[in-house]
Parts: C-alpha cells; structure tokens; sequence
C-alpha cells in the first residue's frame, strides 16, 4: 500500500520521493514510463499552476493526484490492453481464434474483477482518509511561524481582504510574508462565492452570513492570480485580484505605504465599494471599522459562525 | 393583462439572440408549412401525436431528443467558439448573453436530449424485451411525453420571448434567487424543470410497474436481459430521485415568487439546503442517464461478439448496487463548501465505492468479447470507444472524489472535462449504439453502417480533442463558465477544443446524412425477418416494426437469452395452434391536452399572467378529471386480423429467407425458422 507520509515530504524534492517510491511498489513498466512522463512534464510546464505549486498545501494536493492516477494505471492499463487485444483477436474474420459462444462465467474470474478493484479503492479510501484529515483547509498549518490573519469578503465582483493585525485592508490585492502560513476567514456580502488561488492550494466556497476558513502557504515570493471559481454573474470573468508572496521586510514595507493611503474604509466607504463593481482597481484603506468582518456576517442573521466547523477554531 | 410580458420581452438586446429567435420561429412555420403541404395533420395526430403505443411514444422521445441535440450542440459550439477568440477580449457574446448559453446547454443536454433518449429507448425496447404488449399506463405513458414536451418548448420559447435563466444548469441560488436575478430567465427554467421532472416521476412509476408486473411468464427477475435490468434501476432512481428536484424548484420558485426565504441570504434562509436538495437528485440523475446505456452496451456486446454475456448475475448485482450508492454520494459535488474533514472523507469513500461495480461491469464487457467473433457493426465501434474513454472519465472521477485534489479541480474546467467524459461516451454514446441497434426494430429497415461509423470516428476524435484540453485547463486553474480571459498560456488549447467541437459538428452531419441515406434506401435495407442482428433477447422475435400487440402470443421465458434459447431448441417461430382477440388501448388526446395546458400554465407562471395561470390550472384539472370518466379506452383486435397480421409477417420472413440477395440476410449461424413454408 502507499505510504501516507509520503505526502508530508518536503515540496522541493516532493516529486522524486513521490515517484521513486510509487515506482517502487508498482511492477508494470507503464507505470514507470507514465511517472516519468509526469515528472518530465511537471518540470517543463511551469506556469500550470497544479503541475508547478508553489507552496506546500498545493504540492501535497498535487502529489496525491499524482498517486492515485497511478495506483489507478493498475485497472486502466489492463482495460486498454484487453480492449484492443479481445477486439483485434476475436474479430470475425479471423476463424483460427478460439470461439466458446456458451462460456458466461468463471467463479476465478468473477472474483479477481471484483477483488482487484475493491482492494485498489481500500488503499485509495485509507489515503483519502488520511490526507482529508491532513489537507484540511480549516488546519492551522503546522509551523514555529505564526500565520498571518487575513479576512476575506467576496463582492460583486472584487475581493476585499482585511488585515486585523495591521488595521488595513485592500482590494483585489493580497500581499503575504512568504514562508509564512496565511490563515484566512472568509465570507461573501453577495452571492457564493469560491476563492481560489491556484498555485497555492485548493479553494473554499464563501457565504453571505457565514464563513469558512482557508489555510495557505507559499514557499518564495512570488505572484500568483487569484480568483473566484464560482459563476456570480456577469462581472465573474473579471473577479480575479493579485496575491503577492514577498520577503518579511517588503511585506512590512507594503503595509507602511498601505497605512499611508489617504482612504478610510468606515461604513459610508464600505456601502459604497459593496455597490456591484466590475474591473476594480487595486484599493488600499489605511484604517479600517473595528468589526468589519463579523459585522458583514451578522447583518444576514444567522447569528453564528459556519457550524459544521465550529470545533476547528 | 399581460404581466411582465411586454414587447420588451422581443430579443433585440443582441444580433446573435435575434438570430437564434429567428431560426426557432422559423423552423417551426417551416415544419407548419411542410405538414400543412404534405396534408400530413390528420396521420400526424391520429397516428402519432395522439397514440398511446410505447412503440410510437419511444419514437417520439427521441426525435425530440434527437430535436434538442442539435438546439444542446448549437449552444455547445457557439461556447467554444466565444472562448477560442475571447483572450483579452470581449469575443463576439456579451456576458449577459454566454451565461443563458451555458445555462441552456446544460438544461437541455440533461433533461430534453439524455433524459427523452433514454426514455425513448425503454419505450420501444423494454415491454418488447420481457415478452409484454404494452406498458402498465399506456395514457399515463403519453402525458409523461407531453410533459417533458412541454418542458421543452418553454426551454425554446425562451429563446424568442424573454431571457433564459444565467444561472447555470444547477441554478445555485442566492445567485438564482430573485435579488439577484429579478428577469424572468430563472423561472423558465425551474417551469422547465418542473413539468418535464413531473413527467419523467410518472415514466419512473410507468416503467417500475411495467417491469414488475407484466413480464413474459418464466421472465423471473434473474433472466431479464441486461437492457431491462438497467432499465428497472433507473425506473427506480427516477420514481425517488425527481422528487426531490420538484420540491426543490418549487421552493425556490415560491422564493423567488413570493417573497419565502427558504434559499435567501437572510431571513433564515440557506443556500446550503438547495445544495443538498438538488444534488439528492442531481447524482442519482447521473445513474438514471448512464445505467440504461450500461445496458445497451451489454446487449450489444453480447449480439455482435455473438457469445453469451459473460457474468451475468455480476452484472445485475453491479447494477443494482450501483443504483443504491447513487443515493449516498452526493455531497461529493460540493466538498469545496466547509464541511468538516470526517464529512468530507465520509462521502470521498462512498464516492469511491461506486468505482468497484463499474470496474467490474467494464471486465464483464471485455470478457463477453473474450473468445467471441466479434462484427464491427457501428453500434460495436459505440461500445469499443466507450469503453476505452469511460474509464479515463472514471480515473479523473476517482481523483474529484479524494477531496484535497477536488479542492484543485473543482469549479474548473477539469471536472466540466469529467462529467462530459462520463456523459458523452459513457450515456450518449450508449444511445447511439441503441438507436443504430434498434432503429430497424422500430422502422422496418436497418441504417447505413458506412455512415454510422464515419460518424462514430468524428465523434471519438472529436470527443478528445474538445475535452482532453479542459483536461490540462482544468489543472491549469481556469474556472468554468470564462466569457473571457486574460491568461495567453489557455487560448492554445481553447482553440483545440473548438476544433473538437467542429469534429463533433462534422459527427453529427454523418448521422443526419445516414438517417437520409438510409430513407432513400429503405426497399433493400426492409428487416422482413425481426431479427437482423441475430439477436438473443425477445424484441427481436417480434416483427419490424412489431404488430401493436407485439406479440400475439406470449413468449415462455426458459433461459436467460430467450430468445436465443428459443432459436436453439427450434421454437422460435412456431405457429400458435390458434388466435386470440386481443385488447389494445386507444389512442387520445388527453396526453396532448395536458401537455399543451402544462406548457401555458409553466408559461403564464413565468411571466406572472395570473389569470392565464388560472385558467390553465382549471383546463388542466378538468382534462383529467374528464379522462378518468372514460370508461371506452380500449378497443378489441378480432383473432382473424391478428392472425392475418401474423401470416403476412411469416410470408414476408420465408421471402426473406429464400432470398440471399436481400441486404440485412439472416445471418448463416441462425438456425432455420422451423414452420414458416
């Protein structure tokens, strides 16, 4: 069976273990030359965010799609072989083939198709279990870093992020510390909403009246587009903003030139931005009313943080 | 008086929707005008529109279905074209215009082209195949056709009165709601959704019953052909499944409506529980749609590798448990919304799990073609391709049930990738092979194999070049439902797909130009025999197309393949001692009636006209209520007609026999019909 903690290894050499270790359990050379076909490509196509992460959460997404494809080759290889081979081979024309028109079971047979397949989705269940638990968007990434809060509201259709440690907030641009964890609270004052930043991690649905939680990462500076996934309406293909990864220093140099903007973010200014807007120019407010965030839930009523995740925090 | 309805409503907004509006209008005045010229009304209604024959209202389901496929791939193209061109750019569809076109391509796929497909094939094929004469309710059989008729003409009025719903195929409220969408779009097609899913709960019941209840004796459960085995199950989904999305509509029409709160962002409202509801439905539908082709396969595996189908009773439990985890998976289809890890995994596994049957049905397949003699007949090339695409849709369907890889792919145009690898050569490739299968069982004669199998390669190659692309996007981050884009790396393989999509285009002018062909040469493709495949099962005993009673004599079950049994011990054809009278039902109008009142109710409804509404609703009780005072709904067959009938069908079989030269021969492995001279 795979090793779970495979996913737990480090993202620069993530690859190599990854399919040294696959390749190692795995007898047919198919296998091999699809792993390898991967890791080739996965060099060359920078750019393809799921093919070249660029933080850990996405490398161990990326690494349990790329092990379960290949555990997978197991049943997908015979069914192209046996396809093409019964199909060439039992042809009509060719009357030297063997022909049992009354052969219509075998109690061998009957039982390798449903055992093999069975004990292939045993061993994905216990990794699915296993990395559910581990890649779950509501866990605080494990490090001696302490993260940096970020909350998150959808608009129609832009993005506001505020930042509680620093009294600011911006829109359409997120600027984190690299090798830092961003622990995000997210909610929408429109419709659901989906946040996503590729080359980061996986992405979570935003609510009016409630939020949810992200937890991300990025290993180097760097600039990634970040989006909203989920249809919202006509200005959707525009919703898309900046997340920008810097060194600890041009991060703290960020948010002095943030504090610098001569923009307030009180209700007036906020009433105004959460009028539908589309192609919203990056905005930065150097002040921010105190509760923002849990006042945009609670104006929706439900009184309560997002339940099913109430024992995460 | 009108409502909201004002000339407003007219689609002057853009030339691309004033073009689409004129081509509908116009092709219906064409079809009026050509009926009218012909003088083809009074056959057309007291022969077709009227007819409560399975036979004939399978025919119909698929024309429409086959009607809704080309208004589906219109808007599948028009897609893929705008997204082809529309890097840094506007393309030539506003946003306003392309979320009505994926919305519409998505309704009509599901619900107007796979759903009267499917339906359509169990009409024709399912009573024949258990040795029945009809179905339980004939008339409740035809106003299930009127319903998802009318189902679809409000999809298509849409398009000439007002605006179609934005909101996707789903219709995910707040966003569907009416606070952010206040047009009429919405509630067209939750009326769509409404009547057509009423009509396909009673074509669950219909089918249900029927299998239960009427097959052939000696058809107990473990000899039903596979076809009807599938058939059952989907019956099955259908009759518990269409509930839930009827309710759900409702809801969120009284929301939307009158002012409820059951979806809304506040007030107590959760779009969470409209998450829940649809999908309650929404996976079982992906059952409902594939099961009945899994079926078709199995029959046509077994029919053109000549061979008994391997692992039957495998295949049935396969089906069955299929059928059953269908109902515990669907939170799967939004992993991305918070749930809590046990939650999430809970439902991966349960996902997973479906993976076991499937792969053991693909094994079955394969074996059944193990030491047969396989003929490449179309319908064969169908399951070949099926088989071998369906199962990379099956790994890609295992990687979004491991929730950390859904939380990439979701959303993306990885999992529009999916759902069309597992629908297009999993479902619809089905049909195809069905309709090829049994087109002769329904018209008389069979169809062109060359084109069919031109065809078949446009649509395989096609199929790959327009989805393995959104594949790679997909990994690459780029969300569905893009009317534009600002990422240069996509457009290479955006344009690829289009070039996909003229593939399929091409597919689909093969299968118009077979249909043709095939017209034009029906006197040498005439199927006298019934049984142009050398077929195992019973509907090929019957004649093509079969008397209305279909059998005047019920057939006795012994095996599993009964009719190849029959063949084999030389009893296939034998000549009952004597004839029977026999009751057949008669037509009506009322399934017309009903659908026409549904389709103005759904249409006064959409446009808030209250008093239509009204009137409607009262034209539509009284209908029925005046249709359950009939007590005359059956007419007697005297035994000398039938057995008139019978004879003319054994005189055309001997011809038939006695003539090599006939295109469509009995093949030479088929024992001689014993009794015929």
């Amino acid at each position: 069976m795979i090793n779970v903690s495979l996913l737990q290894c480090e993202s620069s050499n993530g690859m190599d273990v990854i399919v040294k270790q696959a390749v190692a359990r795995r007898s047919g050379r198919a296998a091999i030359a699809f792993g390898a076909a991967l890791l080739v490509s996965g060099c060359d196509l920078t750019g393809i965010p799921f093919l070249d992460p660029k933080g850990p959460i996405a490398q161990h997404e990326h690494n349990l799609l790329v092990i379960a494809s290949l555990v997978m080759l197991i049943v997908i290889i015979p069914v192209f072989l046996m396809t093409f081979l019964f199909a060439w081979r039992y042809r009509a024309s060719n009357t030297s083939a063997r022909y049992t028109p009354d052969w219509s079971f075998s109690a061998i047979i009957d039982g390798v198709i449903w055992l093999v397949p069975a004990v292939i989705v045993v061993a994905l269940g216990a990794l699915l279990w296993s990395s559910t638990h581990g890649l779950d968007p509501y866990k605080r990434i494990d490090t001696s870093v302490r993260p940096l809060d970020v909350e998150v509201v959808a608009q129609d259709w832009k993005w506001l992020f505020i930042y509680p440690e620093h009294g600011i907030a911006t829109v359409n641009q997120l600027v984190f510390p690299s090798q830092r964890p961003l622990a995000l609270r997210l909610t929408s004052d429109t419709v659901m909403n989906s946040f996503f930043i590729p080359p980061l991690g996986g992405q979570i649905y935003v609510m009016a009246g409630m939020q949810t939680r992200l937890h991300l990462l990025a290993d180097a500076p760097g600039q990634f587009m970040g989006r909203n996934a989920q249809y919202s309406g006509s200005g959707f293909s525009n919703q898309h903003f900046q997340a920008i990864a810097e060194q600890p220093e041009a991060f703290e140099a960020w948010v002095s030139r943030v504090k610098q903007s001569s923009k307030r973010l009180d209700a007036d200014a906020y009433r105004a931005l959460a009028v539908p807007s589309s192609r919203h120019p990056v905005t930065y407010y150097s002040t921010v009313e105190p509760n923002l965030f849990d006042n945009i839930i609670a104006k929706y009523g439900h009184g309560h943080a997002h339940a099913g995740h109430a024992a995460a925090k | 008086m009108f409502g909201k309805l004002t000339i407003d409503a007219l689609p002057f907004y853009s030339w691309v929707a004033m073009g689409g509006a004129l081509v509908t209008v116009g092709g219906v005045l064409a079809v009026t005008f050509a009926v009218t010229w012909f003088g083809w009304w009074r056959y057309l209604w007291s022969e077709w529109l009227t007819s409560v024959d399975h036979k004939r209202i399978g025919v119909m389901y698929i024309v429409l279905a086959l009607v809704m496929l080309l208004r589906g791939f219109v808007d599948a193209i028009m897609m893929r074209a705008q997204q082809a061109i529309a890097l840094n750019s506007e393309g030539y569809l506003p946003p306003g215009h392309f979320d009505q076109i994926f919305s519409s391509h998505g309704t009509i796929m599901i619900f107007f082209m796979a759903m009267p497909f499917l339906t359509g094939l169990i009409n024709i094929v399912v009573p024949q195949q258990i040795g029945a004469r009809d179905v339980a309710f004939p008339f409740m059989n035809s106003v299930s056709l009127w319903l998802t008729a009318a189902g679809a003409a409000l999809v298509m009025v849409s398009l000439v009165i007002g605006k179609f719903s934005t909101a996707g195929w789903s219709g995910y409220p707040p966003y569907s709601g009416v606070q952010y969408n206040p047009g009429v779009g919405v509630d067209y097609w939750l009326w769509a959704l409404l009547i057509s899913g009423i009509g396909t709960t009673l074509a669950g019941i219909n089918f249900t019953v029927t299998i239960f209840k009427l097959r052939a004796p000696g058809m107990n459960l473990m000899r039903m052909p596979l076809f009807t085995w599938t058939a059952l199950c989907s019956s099955i989904l259908m009759t518990f499944a269409f509930p839930a999305l009827t309710v759900v509509c409702a809801l969120l029409w009284l929301d939307r409506t009158f002012g409820m709160h059951f979806f809304t962002n506040d007030s107590g409202g959760n779009m969470m529980n409209y998450a829940n509801l649809f999908w309650i439905w929404g996976h079982p539908e992906v059952y409902i749609l594939i099961l009945p082709a899994f079926g078709i396969f199995s029959e046509v595996v077994a029919t053109f590798s000549a061979k008994r189908l391997f692992g039957y009773t495998s295949l049935v439990y396969a089906t069955a448990s299929i059928a059953v985890l269908s109902f515990t998976v669907w939170l799967h289809h939004f992993f991305t919304m918070g749930a809590s890890p046990n939650v999430n995994a809970f439902f991966g596994i349960a996902t997973m799990i479906i993976a076991v049957p499937t792969g053991v049905k693909v094994f079955d397949w394969l074996l059944t073609m193990y030491r047969g003699r396989i003929t490449f007949h179309p319908s064969m090339m169908w399951t070949l391709g099926f088989i071998v695409t369906f199962v990379i849709g099956g790994m890609t369907g295992v990687l979004l049930a491991l929730p950390p890889v859904n939380y990439m792919v979701h959303n993306t145009t990885f999992l529009v990738a999916h759902f069309h690898n597992m629908l297009i050569p999993g479902a619809l490739f089905g049909y195809f092979a069905g309709y090829m299968y049994w087109f002769p069982k329904a018209f008389g004669f069979t169809l062109d194999e060359r084109w069919g199998a031109r065809s078949f390669w446009c649509w395989l190659i096609g199929f790959y070049l327009a989805f393995m692309p959104l594949y790679i996007l997909g990994l690459m981050g780029m969300p569905r439902r893009l009317e534009h884009y600002n990422v240069a790396l996509w457009q290479p393989y955006l344009i690829v797909a289009a070039l996909g999509a003229l593939l399929i285009l091409l597919g689909i002018v093969c299968q118009g130009v077979q249909l043709v062909v095939s017209i034009r040469q029906r006197q040498e493709r005439l199927d006298l025999t019934g049984d142009p495949w050398n077929g195992r099962t019973l509907e090929w005993l019957t004649s093509s197309p079969p008397p209305p009673y279909n059998f005047a004599l019920l057939p006795i079950v012994r095996e599993i393949d009964a009719f190849e049994d029959m063949k084999k011990r030389g009893v296939a054809y034998q000549k009952p001692p004597r004839y029977h009278d026999i009751h057949i039902p008669r037509n009506t109008d009322t399934g017309v009636a009903v659908g026409a009142f549904a389709f103005l109710l759904g249409f006064a409804v959409v446009w808030q006209i209250w008093w239509l509404v009204i009137a409607a609703a009262v034209a539509l009780w009284a209908v029925i209520i005046a249709r359950s005072f009939e007590d005359d709904t059956e007419y007697r067959l005297p035994a000398d007609e039938v057995q008139e009938i019978e004879r003319q069908h054994r005189q055309a079989m001997a011809g038939a026999l006695r003539r090599p030269d006939v295109d469509a021969p009995v093949p030479s492995n088929q024992p001689l019909p014993e009794g015929l001279a």
